[in-house]
């Protein structure tokens, strides 16, 4: 079963940090992702550009509305996400709690959901 | 959706020949007895789908009621529940795989799969069902749901009344539950030896919860919180009887069920025939339940002493009731043990509360002044509940300081929520005046 692991960060901390602090960050980020690729549950992931560069999309009866900034105006915004391969929930939370953002951030776990019409994902 | 059905209420004629009558009774009894085991077991055929499990394991008891008062009861009742239960499931598994065009091997496979209904297994069924009804990725209300539905067999409507919710919003939760369970694969498993003792926590959490909601509130049907009350020492047996493979968690479920018989046995003395609270020292003590106390007291040097690592939080609670269980009148309660058991409980479980009590029983111990000064070190934490201002109250009543005694009071009156609380903090402010 394949689970996006949708990591929630207060941008604001992690601008914060020394510049070896970030570079520490990325290291541990960049560990974690080598070992969930050698142990075959990495499916794909990225991080996403911070939140200033967020458009919102909405078609109401027809009519597009574009809006600046993130769908939900929090202090945690989606700052990344893995793709990864469980067996089942308790998996996936145990892979979600390795994310280094989860010691500062929150994880949001979030099962897919397999819409076959919608063909192979890869 | 058809969860709810009662065992009796499948539409089959009642009004029929005596023997048949009597027949149907027996099958109801077996059903009632065994429906939890058979669920447990037809939950892991249908890969965690609750929904399905218990539709068939409602069918199997209906094919029960047609064949077996013609073939006669079989001798392993349960195991013939179980299969047809397991076959009706595999069936409709398969209708869903042709009816969606989806091959679902997956499901399939584990439906395939052998049913061992022995005792092991079904053992082994049923903590999986513990453990995926209380699991961590629930809201814990949905745990108690989803729990007294599963394990306890109470209907939604039963624990509706019992928690105060309207029907309606108790049968959302409980699907709500069930799809989280399904859609997002909450796995039909013990959990493995590293997660055991937290996740049995939160189990412990569950059963404690269910037990507190039937014995502490006032408010609701009092026939229903009676029974949410035996459930949970029910339930609390099964974890006891289940969990004998890891000492310390077979030690603290062993606290549990202690702690709450030792409650559970006060029940009948500790409020009047007026609804009026009745404090522990004033409690006539032959109103206590004998055989309960004589059923747990023998629980507690076993949980106290049984984990290898030192006793967990309900094994120090069970210990302290029990002190209070043998005390032959409030006067001969052993309180400097109490205190110094609620010291080694502050250690383990520090909350305010805990804190609270301990201070209460020093005071006991060494004297209400001794206590008071322990009680106003919590005042920031604790300036919001009633029973801190109640306790204060009494202290201070007991010292000669009535004045403020009496301003204690008040303030423990703007806090209380329930009625008969109210009214014994009413009748304590009223005998300072005389």
């Amino acid at each position: 079963m394949q689970y996006l692991l949708m990591i929630y960060d207060d941008e604001k901390v992690l601008g914060s940090k020394t510049p070896e602090d970030r570079a520490k960050v990325s290291a541990e980020y960049l560990k974690y992702t080598q070992e969930i690729k050698a142990s075959g549950h990495f499916l794909g992931g990225d991080a996403l550009q911070g939140s200033h560069t967020a458009t919102t999309v909405r078609v109401r009866d027809g009519k597009q509305t574009t809006t600046d900034g993130p769908f939900a105006e929090t202090r945690e915004v989606l700052g990344g996400y893995y793709l990864v391969e469980a067996a089942n929930l308790d998996e996936a939370i145990k892979l979600a709690a390795r994310i280094p953002s989860s010691r500062w951030g929150s994880i949001e776990v979030r099962p897919i959901w397999a819409i076959p019409e919608m063909g192979p994902k890869s | 959706m058809g969860l709810d059905r009662g065992p009796s209420d499948l539409g089959h004629s009642r009004d029929g020949p005596q023997e048949l009558v009597q027949a149907v009774a027996a099958i109801e009894a077996v059903f009632r007895a065994e429906r939890a085991r058979v669920l447990a077991t037809t939950i892991r055929v249908t890969n965690g789908d609750f929904d399905l499990a218990e539709e068939v394991v409602q069918d199997s008891f209906a094919a029960a009621l047609d064949r077996w008062p013609v073939e006669g009861t079989p001798d392993e009742p349960r195991a013939w529940l179980t299969s047809v239960a397991r076959n009706k499931a595999i069936d409709a598994i398969r209708r869903r795989v042709k009816l969606r065009a989806i091959v679902d091997a997956e499901k399939i496979i584990s439906a395939e799969s052998s049913v061992d209904a022995g005792e092991a297994a079904v053992q082994d069924d049923r903590l999986r069902l513990i453990y995926t009804c209380c699991h961590p990725a629930l809201a814990r209300e949905a745990q108690v749901a989803l729990t007294l539905r599963t394990l306890g067999g109470l209907t939604t409507d039963e624990i509706a009344r019992a928690f105060l919710a309207s029907p309606t919003t108790m049968a959302q939760r409980i699907v709500r539950a069930k799809s989280k369970i399904r859609d997002a694969r909450i796995p039909y498993e013990v959990p493995e030896a590293s997660e055991l003792p937290e996740r049995t926590d939160a189990a412990m959490a569950v059963i404690y919860l269910v037990f507190n909601e039937g014995y502490a509130a006032t408010a609701g049907d009092s026939w229903t919180r009676r029974d949410l009350s035996r459930e949970a020492i029910r339930l609390g047996r099964l974890l006891v009887e289940l969990t004998p493979a890891n000492r310390a968690i077979h030690a603290e479920a062993e606290g549990l069920l202690a702690l709450m018989l030792l409650h559970d046995s006060r029940r009948d003395a500790r409020s009047d025939d007026r609804g009026d609270v009745i404090l522990l020292e004033d409690q006539e003590r032959s109103r206590w339940d004998a055989a309960q106390i004589a059923e747990a007291l023998p629980l507690v040097p076993l949980a106290l002493t049984g984990s290898g690592s030192g006793p967990g939080p309900y094994a120090l609670q069970a210990a302290i009731a029990a002190l209070h269980a043998q005390a032959p009148r409030s006067v001969d309660t052993d309180w400097p043990q109490i205190a110094t058991l609620f010291t080694e409980l502050l250690r383990r479980a520090p909350t305010s509360i805990v804190a609270l009590n301990r201070a209460v029983a020093f005071a006991m111990w060494r004297g209400p002044d001794v206590g008071l000064a322990m009680i106003d070190e919590l005042a920031e934490q604790l300036h919001d509940f009633h029973l801190f201002h109640a306790a204060r109250a009494d202290l201070l009543r007991r010292l000669g300081r009535i004045d403020d005694a009496a301003s204690a009071y008040r303030a423990a009156l703007t806090l209380v929520g329930n009625e008969p609380e109210r009214r014994f903090l009413q009748r304590r402010l009223d005998s300072l005046a005389s």
